[in-house]
């Protein structure tokens, strides 16, 4: 008990220090590191897998194919990407593309599934009354799919975040920094510190996504649509 | 008028869904669609607002091709109800409504009156506006979804199994709406069912399909109930068309009479003097209630006596024979008591009058298919034939017939459920 409000005091100590908060070294600009990796990747994968998810999901056509890539791109494990990312360190580029391709599966999946569960009969009656094939994307499909889309979106944002602790390794920065640092010393003060602030960064992006779907969700959906 | 012009439609896997169908949907008027699971009706629907492109013929609208619209034009004005509904879970009930309006960029604020509007006219409570639809009940689901249809105000409405899936006291009560609705806004509608009982109760006309897509006749409900085109029609109409038939003969056939009607203040010692059962009326001739000669007190009136209940009592003008002869089986005298629209007794009619009053509206019934003209039943025309070859319909040519005006002997009122 006592050596574990040790740790939280240490790590408290550490988080406070005034140094933590200036300069190239500090919490806010690894955070700024941290967030633009994970953003940029987050950004290019919702592009991928939204356009692609409600392409196959809308025509139906390609449906099986890219769910089993996805699939299949998944079950790479996660440490064949961290590899990758510790053994080249020439750029930032592939970096952010491997976490892209971490990022596209539950995304591209997620917008798929969502689309194809519309109602056949709301789909129907959508054309039916005279939208056009993008209107029954935009005003039917989408909103309607929108609960599961989300849900892609925050499961690959928090995969994301994490796992671009790893860019550190290879000198990029970023929240990881501290963890990569605090293992070489052996400084478990500041291994702490730096999970720490990845998990919260973590929660952040639950809360943010909670937000987004009370905003964005439709009243009419959320009773239905799974929230976990 | 919605015009079929030998539409055929072959699936890429080889079935057909159409095969050659020719029929007119007269403007204004109700056509419905019935038949047999697979019969083609709903593809039939579909062509007309090219949501199924036909391999073969075509379909017109007021003589105008629908090919030569764009589809999702062609479609904002002609309203469009499924069987579920089909409400998008994501609007509120006005929005549903609004849909069409929305794409046809009228502001949001005439949308949405209008949209209002709409919910008073198909009887829901404009309060539920701002609700979503699973906060509705199937049936209240339907109103919007017939609501929606309405909204842009489209002269051409097609419906496929609209009451199908709600519990038939409702479906009875959207089916009478619906039928007061039409009669105020004169919509040309296009009605899929495969329940007959709603097709004889809805239709001006009635299209009956067979599996393979045939069309096997077409005919006003009268006349498909009194001469079903072949056995397949007799079949599906099923063996009560008889007692159905009742419902197109007017009440007012059968002759009434005041024989055993007395006032309320007539003594009970002259009551006697009649037959069994006297019907006791009041000074303004309401009827009171049934007297039975043997059970009458000692003296007095007999308004003082006790009464049978009439039970309840048919419309002359605007009921069936069918509802006067219900209304004498369930009357303890066996006799109907015949009235007028503000409830004042017209006559009364027993069981054997009833009967010969049928007899003779039977023998005598005009020909229907006399009243229209010929070109536009090709179907109809073919004598009730031998078993199951089919009638192939013909296709119309020459110049349009205006528009045919079937004489109905008893209005859609007298059409009990
Ligand atoms: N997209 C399609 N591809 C192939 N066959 C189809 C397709 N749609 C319908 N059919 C076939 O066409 C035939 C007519 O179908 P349709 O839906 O018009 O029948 P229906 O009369 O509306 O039947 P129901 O009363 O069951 O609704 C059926 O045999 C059906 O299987
Ligand atoms: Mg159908």
């Amino acid at each position: 008990m006592n050596k574990l409000w040790n740790q939280v005091d240490l790590s408290w100590q550490w988080l406070t220090a005034s140094g933590q908060w200036h300069g190239e070294e500090s919490i806010p600009h690894r955070l700024f590191q941290h967030l633009l990796y994970s953003g940029a990747a987050l950004l290019f994968a919702a592009l991928i897998g939204l356009a692609l998810g409600l392409l196959v999901g809308h025509t139906g056509r390609g449906g099986f194919l890219a769910v089993s890539v996805a699939n299949i791109a998944r079950a790479v494990p996660t440490i064949g990407l961290v590899l990758l990312i510790v053994t080249v360190k020439y750029s930032i580029t592939p970096q952010v593309i491997a976490l892209v391709a971490l990022a596209v599966p539950p995304i591209l999946v997620n917008t798929f599934e969502g689309v194809r569960g519309v109602d056949p009969e709301t789909r129907d009656a959508a054309r039916g009354m005279g939208m056009s094939e993008w209107g029954v994307l935009w005003h039917a499909e989408l909103p309607m799919a929108l609960p599961l889309i989300l849900l892609g979106l925050r499961t690959s944002a928090i995969q994301v975040v994490a796992t671009a602790t790893i860019v550190a390794y290879p000198g990029f920065g970023g929240l990881g920094r501290y963890i990569v640092d605090g293992l070489a010393r052996n400084d478990y003060q500041l291994v702490v510190g730096g999970t720490v602030l990845v998990v919260l960064l973590a929660v952040a992006v639950q809360l943010l996504f909670a937000a987004l779907r009370r905003f964005a969700v439709s009243p009419g959906l959320r009773g239905s649509a799974r929230s976990s | 008028m919605i015009t079929f012009e030998g539409v055929t439609k072959r699936y890429p896997d080889g079935t057909v869904a159409l095969d050659d169908v020719s029929l007119e949907c007269p403007t204004g008027k109700i056509t419905v669609f019935v038949g047999t699971s697979g019969g083609g009706k709903t593809t039939a629907l579909r062509t007309i607002n090219r949501m199924v492109e036909p391999t073969g013929g075509r379909v017109l609208i007021d003589g105008r091709d629908v090919r030569d619209s764009r589809p999702a034009e062609l479609r904002r004005g002609i309203g469009y109800v499924i069987q579920h509904a089909g409400l998008f879970p994501h609007r509120t009930i006005e929005d549903n409504i609004a849909t069409v309006p929305y794409l046809l960029r009228w502001n949001k604020k005439k949308a949405r009156e209008t949209a209002r509007e709409l919910m008073e006219r198909v009887g829901l409570d404009p309060g539920m506006a701002g609700r979503y639809p699973f906060q509705l009940s199937g049936g209240q689901q339907q109103r919007v979804g017939v609501a929606r249809a309405l909204a842009a105000d489209p002269p051409v409405m097609l419906m496929d199994e609209p009451f199908s899936a709600v519990d038939p006291v409702v479906r009875g009560e959207l089916q009478a709406e619906f039928l007061r609705l039409q009669a105020e806004l004169h919509k040309t509608i296009v009605f899929v069912t495969h329940d007959i009982d709603e097709a004889i109760k809805l239709g001006d006309r009635i299209a009956v399909f067979r599996t393979g897509g045939k069309l096997v006749q077409v005919a006003s409900p009268q006349e498909l109930l009194s001469r079903p085109a072949d056995d397949f029609v007799a079949g599906f109409i099923g063996h009560d068309r008889g007692i159905r038939r009742l419902s197109f003969i007017p009440a007012a056939e059968a002759p009434l009479t005041e024989r055993d009607v007395l006032t309320a203040a007539t003594p009970v010692a002259t009551a006697r003097a009649a037959g069994d059962w006297v019907l006791v009326v009041g000074e303004d001739r309401r009827p009171l209630g049934w007297a039975a000669t043997g059970a009458l007190p000692a003296d007095g009136v007999l308004g003082e006596a006790r009464l049978a209940p009439i039970g309840h009592t048919f419309t002359v003008g605007t009921d069936s024979v069918r509802a006067a002869l219900d209304a004498a089986i369930l009357s303890p005298s066996g006799r109907a008591v015949g009235v007028d629209g503000d409830g004042r007794l017209v006559g009364v009619a027993d069981q054997h009058d009833l009967s010969a009053a049928i007899t003779a509206a039977v023998n005598a019934a005009p020909e229907p298919a006399d009243t229209e003209p010929a070109d536009t039943e090709p179907a109809a025309v073919a004598e009730p034939a031998d078993g199951l070859a089919p009638v192939d319909p013909v296709p119309v040519d020459g110049p349009e017939p205006g528009e045919p005006a079937p004489a109905e002997p008893a209005s859609k009122d007298g059409v009990p459920d």
